[in-house]
C-alpha cells in the first residue's frame, strides 16, 4: 500500500526527519491561504498521486483532453502564481511515465514552503530480498530516475545493509555520508536524518521509502524534499492508522472488492477472464493463454479454500469487465476439493446468467466428482482435461470475435 | 535417500490446535507422516484427534522436542504470531539437538518479521526454514511416505525427480507431470513465494545434486527478485544431474503484484524473460508452458541417458 507525499512527510515530521512546511490542500482556496500561511515568497505546488515523475509530467483537461499545464510540480514566485497553478492542477488530469496513458485524476495539493538548495542527492530505503535484510542506496545524482543512474554511472550509487541483529551502524551513516562527499556539520545532519529514517521505516512496516531529491542546504542542512512511501500489505494488522491514510481513488476498485472477499485480482488488457487457484498457477495460465495466440484480461487467484460464494464473487467481478469475451477456469485441487468447485461454478453462472464461453479445468483431488458434476448440468461449460487444451480450447471458442 | 527429510521423519505441528494446523496435521497422518504431536502455548497437556490417532500437546517446542526427539516442526500459526513460532522452533532445535527443520506454511507474515526471524534461523547453522508462505515438503515413500504442509498426498509417489519450486499449485501441476511420464518424485520442496524467506533454490539444488535417489530436478519460478537467475549460474557450475525449468509470469506487468508478495517486476527487474534466459545459458531444459513439463523432462532424462 502506498500513500501520498504530504501523508510521507508527515510520518517524517512526527518522528523528526527534516522536512519544508507544507499544506495539504484540496481546494484552490486552501492552496492560496496555505501561501499565506506558510510566510515564504517562493513555495512548490505539487500534485499529490502515488505515482512517481511528476515534475516531469503534463496536466490534461479530463473533459476535452487538451494540455493544461506542463510540470505537476511548480515552484510559485506569487500568490497569483500559486492561484494559477493548483486552479490548473486540482481536477486536472495527470500523466507522468508511471501512471500510464490513462494518468490520475489529482485530487490533492501539497504546498510547500521554499529552501536554498546546495545540492541534490537521492535516498531509498527498502527490503533486499537477496540479502534478505534492509538496504540503504543513496547517490549523488539527486533528482534523476535512479534507474537511469544505474545504467549509466553505477558507481555513483553507494549502498549500505544493515544487520537485522545490530540495526543502523553510526560508522556505516557516516560512511555513507562520506561517500555522498558530505563533511562537517552536513555530515553530521546526514546521519542524524539517517538513524530517524530508520526508525520510520521500522516502526511504520516500510516496503520502501524513497527521498529524490534529498538535499543539502547552504547552512548544511539535509532535508527530504520529497517523500515516496510504500508500507508493506502483510503489516496492516497492526498498523490501525492506514486506513486513514489509505486513498481508494488511488486503487482499483476491483481490486479493492476482491482482496475484500479473498481473492487477489490484477485486471489487464486482454478479453479472456482468467479463475485459477494459487498464484504461480494463475501466473501461468495466464502465461499458457498468451502462448495459445489469446490474451488474458487478468490475474485472478482465489486461494486455496475458496467456497461457492468466493467463487461467485470472482466470476462477477470477471464478468464486470466490458472487454471479457470467454473465461477460462484453471483448478488444480488439493485442498481445495474439484467438486465444490464444480457447484461453485455452475451457481456462479446460474446466478450471472453467463453469456461468453466457458472453459473448465479440473484437476487433482476428487476431479472425477467434479467432472461429472459439470457433464450433468445443462449449463453450456467446456470441459478440458489440462492447462494447454484449455487455454487451446478457449483462444478457438473467443476467435469469432476478435 | 531423499533431501532433508527421511520418510519416517518425526513431525511436530506447531499451532496443532488452530483450524489450519487440526485439518492440516489430520491429513498429513492420513498421508502416513510420522506426526508425534504438538504444540500450542497454554494447551499442553491436552491431546488431539487425528482421526488415525491422537497425538499429545505440548506448552512450548522445547517441551515437544524433548519429549519426542522430533526432526522437524510445521508452522501452522497465524501471521502475527509465525515468525515467533519460527525463532521458538530454531532456538529449541539448536539447544537440544543442534539441527532440525522448520517449514512455515502461514501465509501473510510481515516482511520486517522474516527478517528478523531469517537472520535468527541463519545464526544457528543446524537448523534450516522452509517458507513462509509454501506448500511444504513431501517426501513420498513405499508406503505412506513424509508428507509436511498443506499439498494433496494422493498425486505423489516415490521416484527419482527432485522438485522445487516458489509456487504452491503450481508444484502439484509439476508433479502432475512428472507423474504423466510414469516418474516419481524423490523430494518436493516448496520454498514460497515471499520476499524473505529460507532455504532458496540453490540450498535446494545443491541437496539434490548430493541426494543419491534424485537423478533429475525440475525448477519452478515465479517472476521477481533474481533468485532463478543466480541458482542457474550456480547450476551451471556446480549440478551435473539434469534440470527443467519453467518461470511463471511471462505476461504479467511490471509494477503489479501477482498474489505472491514476492511476485511483482520492479524497476524493469525479475522479468520472466530475463529468467529463461539464464535458465537457457545455464543448459537448463526449458518449458515455456508447465503442461510439456512432462514432455521436456522426458527428453532431459534420454539425453543424459536415464531412459
Amino acid at each position: 500500500m502506498n500513500i501520498h507525499e504530504y501523508q510521507g512527510k508527515q510520518l517524517f515530521r512526527d518522528a523528526g526527519v527534516p522536512v519544508l512546511d507544507g499544506v495539504h490542500c484540496t481546494t484552490v482556496e486552501e492552496a492560496l491561504a496555505a501561501y499565506d500561511n506558510l510566510g515564504s515568497k517562493v513555495v512548490a505546488v505539487k500534485s499529490q498521486i502515488h505515482a512517481g515523475g511528476r515534475g516531469k509530467g503534463n496536466l490534461y483537461c479530463p473533459e476535452t483532453g487538451e494540455l493544461q499545464m506542463e510540470g505537476g510540480v511548480k515552484i510559485a514566485f506569487s500568490r497569483e502564481e500559486v492561484e494559477t497553478y493548483a486552479t490548473n492542477i486540482l481536477g486536472h488530469i495527470l500523466i507522468t511515465k508511471q501512471t500510464g496513458e490513462e494518468g490520475k485524476l489529482v485530487h490533492n495539493l501539497y504546498v510547500e514552503s521554499g529552501c536554498d538548495i546546495a545540492h541534490e542527492y537521492y535516498l531509498a530505503m527498502l527490503v533486499d530480498r537477496e540479502a534478505k535484510s534492509i538496504l540503504i542506496m543513496a547517490s549523488t545524482e539527486g533528482g534523476m530516475d535512479i534507474e537511469e543512474v544505474a545504467e549509466s554511472n553505477p558507481e555513483a550509487i553507494h549502498k549500505i545493509w544493515i544487520d537485522p541483529n545490530s540495526g543502523l551502524l553510526p560508522f556505516q551513516s557516516r560512511n555513507l555520508g562520506t561517500a555522498l562527499g558530505l563533511e562537517g556539520g552536513a555530515l553530521k545532519s546526514f546521519t542524524k536524518m539517517l538513524s530517524k529514517l530508520h526508525s520510520v521505516f521500522i516502526a511504520n512496516d516500510c516496503a520502501m521509502v524513497e527521498i529524490n531529491p534529498l538535499v543539502k542546504t547552504g547552512d548544511d542542512g539535509i532535508i527530504a524534499l520529497d517523500a515516496k512511501v510504500g508500507f508493506d500489505s502483510n503489516a496492516e494488522f497492526r498498523h490501525k492508522d492506514w486506513d486513514d491514510m489509505r486513498d481508494m481513488g488511488e486503487e482499483d476498485e476491483a481490486e479493492i472488492r476482491a482482496s475484500e472477499a479473498g481473492l487477489s485480482y490484477v485486471k489487464l488488457d486482454g478479453n479472456i477472464g482468467c479463475l485459477v487457484n494459487g498464484a504461480g498457477l494463475a501466473m501461468a495460465t495466464m502465461d499458457v493463454i498468451k502462448l495459445k495466440g489469446g490474451d488474458p484480461a487478468n490475474f485472478l487467484d482465489v486461494g486455496g479454500g475458496a467456497n461457492e460464494e468466493q467463487v461467485t464473487t470472482a466470476f462477477s467481478i470477471i464478468l464486470e469487465d466490458p472487454n471479457v469475451k470467454g473465461i477460462l477456469v484453471n483448478i488444480f485441487g488439493g485442498i481445495m476439493r474439484c467438486d465444490i468447485i464444480a457447484r461453485g461454478v455452475i451457481a456462479a453462472v446460474e446466478n450471472l446468467g453467463l453469456e461468453v464461453p466457458l472453459v473448465v479445468r479440473l484437476a487433482g483431488t476428487n476431479v472425477d466428482e467434479g467432472k461429472a458434476i459439470l457433464a450433468e448440468s445443462t449449463l453450456n461449460i467446456h470441459p478440458a482435461d489440462d492447462l494447454a487444451s484449455g487455454a487451446q480450447r478457449i483462444v478457438e471458442l473467443i476467435g469469432g470475435d476478435q | 535417500m531423499s533431501v532433508w527429510i527421511n520418510e519416517d521423519a518425526k513431525v511436530i505441528v506447531q499451532g496443532i490446535t488452530g483450524r489450519q494446523g487440526h485439518f492440516h496435521a489430520t491429513k498429513m497422518a492420513e498421508y502416513g507422516t510420522n506426526l508425534v504431536g504438538g504444540c500450542t502455548p497454554g494447551k499442553g497437556g491436552q491431546t488431539v484427534d487425528l482421526g488415525v490417532r491422537e497425538v499429545p500437546v505440548w506448552d512450548s517446542v522445547e517441551d515437544a522436542i524433548k519429549t519426542t526427539d522430533a526432526d522437524a516442526s510445521v508452522v501452522y500459526v497465524p501471521p502475527p504470531f509465525a515468525a515467533g513460532a519460527i525463532m521458538e522452533a530454531a532456538e529449541a532445535f539448536d539447544r537440544i539437538k543442534g539441527e532440525g527443520v522448520i517449514i512455515c506454511i502461514t501465509e501473510g507474515i510481515p516482511t520486517l518479521d522474516m527478517v528478523k526471524a531469517v537472520a535468527y534461523v541463519d545464526d544457528r547453522p543446524g537448523i534450516r526454514l522452509i517458507g513462509p508462505n509454501c506448500p511444504g515438503i513431501i517426501t513420498p515413500g513405499d508406503t505412506g511416505g513424509a508428507k509436511i504442509g498443506i499439498m494433496p498426498g494422493h498425486i505423489h509417489a516415490k521416484g527419482r525427480i527432485g522438485i522445487v519450486s516458489k509456487s504452491g499449485t503450481l508444484t502439484y501441476e509439476a508433479v502432475a507431470q512428472t507423474m504423466s511420464i510414469n516418474e516419481g518424485q524423490s523430494t518436493c520442496i516448496g520454498i514460497g513465494g515471499d520476499p524473505v524467506n529460507g532455504t532458496g533454490f540453490i540450498d535446494c539444488l545443491a541437496a539434490f545434486q548430493a541426494d543419491s535417489q534424485t537423478e533429475a530436478i525440475v525448477m519452478i519460478g515465479e517472476i521477481g527478485g533474481s533468485a532463478e537467475e543466480e541458482a542457474a549460474a550456480w547450476a551451471k557450475e556446480n549440478v551435473t544431474k539434469p534440470i527443467v525449468g519453467f518461470v511463471a509470469g511471462a505476461t504479467a506487468p511490471p509494477g503489479k503484484r501477482m498474489g505472491h508478495a514476492g511476485a511483482i517486476i520492479s524497476g524493469g527487474k525479475g522479468t520472466a524473460a530475463e529468467k529463461f534466459a539464464a535458465f537457457e545459458r545455464a543448459g537448463i531444459y526449458v518449458a515455456r508452458d508447465p503442461s510439456e513439463i512432462g514432455a521436456v523432462l522426458k527428453t532431459a532424462l534420454e539425453e543424459a541417458g536415464l531412459l
